[in-house]
């Protein structure tokens, strides 16, 4: 009997179930494929520094055999990677530094404060999301070079602040109006100033708003190509993004030494990529704008 | 006060971003090459070259090609890919995670992998040999015809994840009532999607085209690591065109092209947030 109830039920789940299937199938099929194509460049890479070149040539696909390691080694124990992991760190941290109080006073005073001009300056910050660096190189370049600020990290880490400045501002200002006047009046009457204002109460509250500047910033700065192959004119000052170009053209036919050394310049990025996902992902796309 | 808050911005963004921008006007009306006095004044001269130049118009084919391209196959491909994401599909954290991931690589990693790649001989010529379809393998990076169209590619490759997260986001602020009530009424799958998903998502579709079409107007670092705009100019948009004229020192004609550029960008912003996007910054998240 109990059997006899139970197992319409099971073939009615049953039914269902497969009734499902190729629908999702389809579904898994798809996002399969196309995980594959995401992940299949990846890989290459990877086990691309681990084949010598005429492995890479006659079996691109399978696993090395045998695993080799000298490329990964040679370019572990070169002092000029390192030296370029560290001038990407410094750059991209000096960067960082400079944007995140500018930005976050300037916005301060836009959102807390009416005076005369405010919307115009706003405003022209805001023009500055659709200016890339890209186009403003060459007069950027020139601007540098009278400056004296070839040659010289800071010429690369200070238009970087100056570019990231409006998408910043831009994130920051709702963060500071949403923050109500009692409080700036409650403080105001006893006796804070300004500054006092914005570095003790404002900066705390819109935490997760600087940590998504950050987080854009240090991606925006590690990835860029145009400024520091320009202003770098020294190899000591290479960041990692030209010394993989570098690599990639003095290198040509050493196919598995430049695979190594784009893998070992993708790590930090996805290592970063693993920690901070979710503030990535949301001031990536919030700094969509700036693309 | 009010100016101590505001002067570490003010000044960084006028010595940055704004005096060179100014300069630059200036210089793209001079016949200049970055070193001797700025003297030869040459009014507009370097604009009408600009136009009249095969090399300059044909990379601004190439980027309307490649906004047609993007706003055509990409982004219904970043949308499919979200709808599919907003499903109960299992493992779709990690997918999303994975879809992303190109995005923040830098784009000479990306340039460099796809060159190897790509190249003759290289992993997917060898993989269509293989499974027999050798006949079809070509200079995916050297012919003149297919160049542009691989390079495209390798852009969606490198930004796909990133409009689908835009519309992911999108997607999950539709209420799931407005869906099942459809359902209820009798709405097939594709009546459901085309009268409930897509005009609620039209905003943030239309954000991510005008994202698009900005990206792919000013697109240098993927195209100059994967192709340098070659071979003989059959892949280059108007910013490697315009960092081959500043390598020639020609710094005022290079000039005239930036602002080319960014006035274009202008106008194709202005005129899409007036007939498009006006009414959609608000609602978006992604912008104020």
């Amino acid at each position: 009997m109990a059997d006899f109830s139970i197992s319409p039920d099971v073939l009615g789940g049953s039914y269902k179930r497969r009734r499902w299937r190729p629908d999702r199938l389809g579904l898994y099929v798809i996002a399969m494929f196309v995980l594959g194509i995401i992940v299949l460049p990846l890989t290459f890479s990877v086990l691309g520094g681990f084949r010598t070149n005429k492995q890479l040539v006659a079996h691109p696909v399978a696993l090395p055999h045998p695993w080799v390691f000298s490329n990964y080694t040679s370019i572990l124990s070169s002092s000029s990677f390192w030296r370029q992991v560290w001038n990407s760190t410094f750059i991209a941290l000096t960067a960082t530094f400079v944007v995140l109080p500018a930005a976050s006073m300037a916005a301060f005073v836009i959102s807390r404060y009416s005076f005369k001009g405010r919307e115009l300056i706003y405003g022209l910050f805001t023009l500055g999301l659709l200016f890339p660096a890209a186009v403003a190189i060459l007069p950027l370049f020139i601007t540098l070079r009278q400056a004296g600020l070839l040659s010289n990290p800071l010429g690369v880490a200070l238009p970087q602040a100056a570019f990231g400045l409006p998408l910043a501002i831009v994130i920051m200002r709702p963060f500071f109006r949403a923050i109500p006047q009692e409080i700036q009046d409650a403080a105001a009457i006893d006796g804070c100033s300004p500054f006092r204002f914005y570095w003790s109460i404002m900066l705390p509250l819109s935490r997760p708003a600087l940590s998504t500047i950050a987080v854009i910033t240090i991606v925006g700065s590690w990835n860029s190509f145009l400024l520091p192959l320009l202003v770098l004119v020294d190899p000591n000052e290479h960041t990692l993004p030209i010394g993989v170009n570098n690599i990639s053209s003095q290198y040509s036919t050493d196919f598995a030494r430049v695979l190594a050394y784009t893998t070992l310049s993708m790590i930090p990025a996805l290592i970063f990529y693993a920690i901070a996902e979710r503030q990535i992902v949301g001031g990536l796309t919030a700094g969509a704008v700036r693309e | 006060m009010i100016i101590a808050f505001l002067s570490p911005a003010l000044i960084l963004y006028g010595v940055f971003v704004i005096y060179p921008i100014v300069q630059s006007t200036r210089y793209s009306l001079y016949d200049w090459n970055g070193l001797e006095a700025l003297d030869k004044f040459v009014g507009f001269d370097n604009f009408r070259r600009a136009f009249s130049d095969a090399n300059f118009t044909a990379a601004l084919r190439h980027n309307v090609i490649l906004i047609v391209l993007s706003l055509a196959f990409q982004i219904p491909f970043a949308l499919g890919l979200a709808m599919l994401l907003n499903t109960r599909i299992k493992g779709r954290a990690i997918l999303r995670t994975l879809f992303f991931a190109p995005y923040v690589l830098s784009e000479v990693v990306t340039g460099v992998v796809w060159r190897q790649i790509l190249r003759p001989k290289g992993l997917l010529d060898q993989v269509m040999t293989t499974v027999g379809l050798g006949a079809h393998t070509q200079g995916w990076l050297s012919n003149p015809d297919v160049v542009l169209y691989a390079l495209f590619f390798v852009i969606s490759w490198k930004y796909f994840g990133f409009h689908m997260v835009i519309m992911l986001a999108g997607l999950q602020q539709i209420p799931k009532e407005l869906g099942e009530a459809a359902s209820i009424d009798g709405a097939t799958s594709w009546q459901k999607f085309r009268y409930v998903t897509l005009p609620l998502l039209g905003p943030t579709i239309r954000v991510s085209g005008f994202l698009s079409i900005i990206g792919a107007l000013q697109l240098f670092d993927l195209v100059w690591v994967t192709t340098k705009g070659g071979p003989i100019g059959s892949s280059s948009t108007m910013a490697t065109y315009l960092y081959d004229q500043f390598r020639k020192s020609l710094f005022g004609y290079a000039s005239a092209v930036s602002i080319v550029i960014f006035v274009l960008s202008l106008v194709v912003a202005l005129l899409y947030q007036r007939f498009a996007l006006r009414r959609d910054l608000g609602g978006t998240g992604l912008v104020g």
